[in-house]
């Protein structure tokens, strides 16, 4: 049955919002009411639904990750392991809320709020459907970026007050790591933004519904960059190295525990939901599925796709090892960011011809999907052995630590 | 109403603005201040918002505190003389004279001039004029402060890159 789109069609949680704020309008209440019950309504909405989705992805991803490992996973707690989130939670508010002695305590205090809040906001520019945006500004874009970069700073707070040097070498690297990776994310959601010509993230939308495609198909250069960039931003491996159990125990949190940690943990969690989401929103057409948005409700749509995209960070996380940190800062600065350069130019160049010859977007769109999709794996491919990683130069030499130990040993280096 | 709402946002804002600041110079504890100093860039993008300026204020946050606030933690961390502490310098006196100067000539700049009041047009998109600005009748400053940071880069990186091995 086609959604109405009336108040009453429970299907669209925002027709209810949307009935109720008319509703408010026609009794004469003050203009600022409307805004105080929309942003109530949507801040609670969307804190009841990280809540629940942590919750239920904090089983999900350990059962995939075990499943993918070979073990079994949380399975004593509840049917088939389904209580073990609710037990771990239970057990971080319960634990004693420990401030080491040399801490800097107010800053140590307010390390997790001002890790966990910046992350929160960022949903608050997420078009989880038409009608269901808390605030849909018209930098959306941009607001995505800045306020994760909060991050940054607090991260450093977290690491330095907790007055401890695997928390601070932690923090340095995570700094590091961010500031080096929201270079790349920046490029890369460039290259949606110059196509659709607006910031505002439902406008992007609209733009992919419009011309019936999905920006991943004309941008696969700008959606590899963004998953890389969103996996650093959202600490999980491959690019884990803030909390590298066994180079700096778990690096600027070392020191939190019982609910101090649980806010570091949920942040992380959020922060992969906010990157999920800005990919289904950017680059997978958001709320739309050709002409199924008029049956199913776009908010399932949206949240389909974004648990979709956030399995790709579980799916990695279960096999991809961690890389080193320098590694991780030599691919950001030397293999990512002329590759994204490049690919703003080539997007820039694209849109401008496109608008300037007025040609048909049935036959641009393709042809531009087609050319950077070769273009790109070339790029890459070309760029890979420019720095010395192509084909038939991989030598597979030892880890640096191995070969030490080997010439202090062996005196020489060991054959293999 | 909706005027009573911006007039105590703005008064909310100027005085988390200014107390901030105070906090940067009486704080003892340095990484202290830069946090007070974060406190006042947010303010300062809270005011920008209360102007409808969005893009500069959100600019402002991705600069401010998600850049340059790093850079005075990088600063400290890695200078061991400077310490953990705020200390008092012969430079006091200087500064405070300068302070007052500069506070003198905006405050003399802002009650002399003869602001234009616009009202009317709500809220407008600032974020494609600014661009369209910076191309077209800025591009000249807007190329300069590029080349300039070119340069910055350049400069960094010659200085820290180590001396060339000599050959035997």
């Amino acid at each position: 049955m086609r959604l109405s789109g009336e108040w009453y069609d429970l299907r669209d949680l925002g027709n209810i919002v949307a009935g109720l704020i008319r509703d408010i309008d026609d009794i004469g209440a003050p203009d600022w009411s409307i805004y105080v019950v929309s942003s109530l309504i949507g801040a609670v909405g969307i804190l009841l639904w990280t809540i629940l989705s942590v919750l239920a992805f904090i089983w999900i991803e350990r059962r995939v990750v075990a499943l993918m490992q070979n073990r079994k996973g949380p399975n004593r707690v509840g049917p088939a392991g389904l209580l073990q989130p609710v037990a771990d939670a239970l057990k971080l508010l319960l634990k004693e809320a420990i401030t080491p002695r040399s801490a800097d305590k107010v800053l140590f205090w307010a390390g997790p709020v001002l890790i966990f809040v910046p992350t929160l906001a960022v949903f608050a520019v997420l078009p989880f459907a038409p009608k269901m945006i808390l605030a849909d500004l018209n930098v959306g874009v941009l607001f995505l970026i800045a306020i994760a970069g909060i991050n940054t700073p607090a991260v450093f707070l977290a690491g330095w007050s907790s007055n401890n040097k695997y928390a601070l070498l932690g923090a340095m690297r995570t700094i590091a790591m961010l500031i080096s990776y929201e270079i790349i994310q920046v490029l890369a959601l460039l290259g949606p933004v110059l196509f659709a010509g607006t910031m505002r993230l439902s406008g992007i939308v609209e733009w992919q519904d419009h011309y019936n495609t999905w920006l991943l198909f004309i941008q696969p250069v700008g959606i590899l960059g963004y998953i890389i960039a969103g996996a650093v931003e959202t600490n999980r491996s491959p690019m884990d190295i803030a909390e590298a159990e066994s180079e700096i125990v778990a690096g600027y949190h070392t020191e939190y525990g019982g609910i101090k940690f649980g806010f570091f943990y949920q942040a992380e969690y959020l922060a992969g939901f906010a990157i999920a989401g800005a990919i289904v929103a950017m680059y997978m057409g958001g709320w739309t599925l050709w002409g199924a948005e008029n049956y199913i409700p776009p908010w399932l749509i949206f949240l389909g796709k974004l648990y979709g995209v956030f399995f790709i960070y579980i799916w990695t996380r279960g096999t991809l090892p961690r890389l080193r940190i320098d590694q991780l800062m030599a691919f950001a600065w030397k293999f990512l960011l002329p590759i994204m350069l490049v690919n703003v130019m080539v997007v820039a160049a694209e849109v401008l011809i496109w608008r300037e010859n007025e040609i048909d977007p049935e036959v641009a769109l393709p042809a531009i999907g087609l050319v950077n999709f070769f273009f790109g794996a070339a790029l890459v491919m070309a760029w890979a052995r420019f720095l010395g990683h192509g084909k038939g130069k991989m030598k597979g030499e030892r880890a640096l630590l191995t070969k030490e130990v080997g010439r202090i040993y062996f005196g020489t280096e060991t054959s293999r | 109403m909706d005027d009573a709402g911006i007039i105590i946002a703005f008064y909310v804002l100027a005085a988390m603005t200014v107390g901030s600041a105070v906090a940067v110079v009486v704080v003892r504890n340095l990484i202290h201040a830069v946090v007070a100093l974060i406190g006042t860039f947010a303010g300062v993008a809270g005011l920008y918002v209360t102007l409808s300026a969005d893009f500069i204020a959100i600019t402002q946050i991705l600069i401010y505190i998600g850049a340059i606030s790093i850079l005075f933690l990088f600063a400290i961390v890695l200078t061991p003389q400077s310490g953990r502490t705020n200390q008092e310098g012969f430079l006091r006196i200087p500064a405070a004279a300068l302070c007052a100067l500069i506070t003198g000539v905006l405050a003399y700049v802002a009650l002399d001039t003869n602001w234009s009041i616009r009202d009317g047009d709500g809220f407008q998109e600032t974020a494609s004029q600014i661009g369209v600005l910076l191309l077209d009748k800025y591009v000249l400053p807007f190329e300069i402060a590029s080349a300039l940071l070119l340069v910055a880069i350049v400069g960094a990186i010659v200085l820290v890159s180590p001396e060339p091995a000599e050959e035997d």
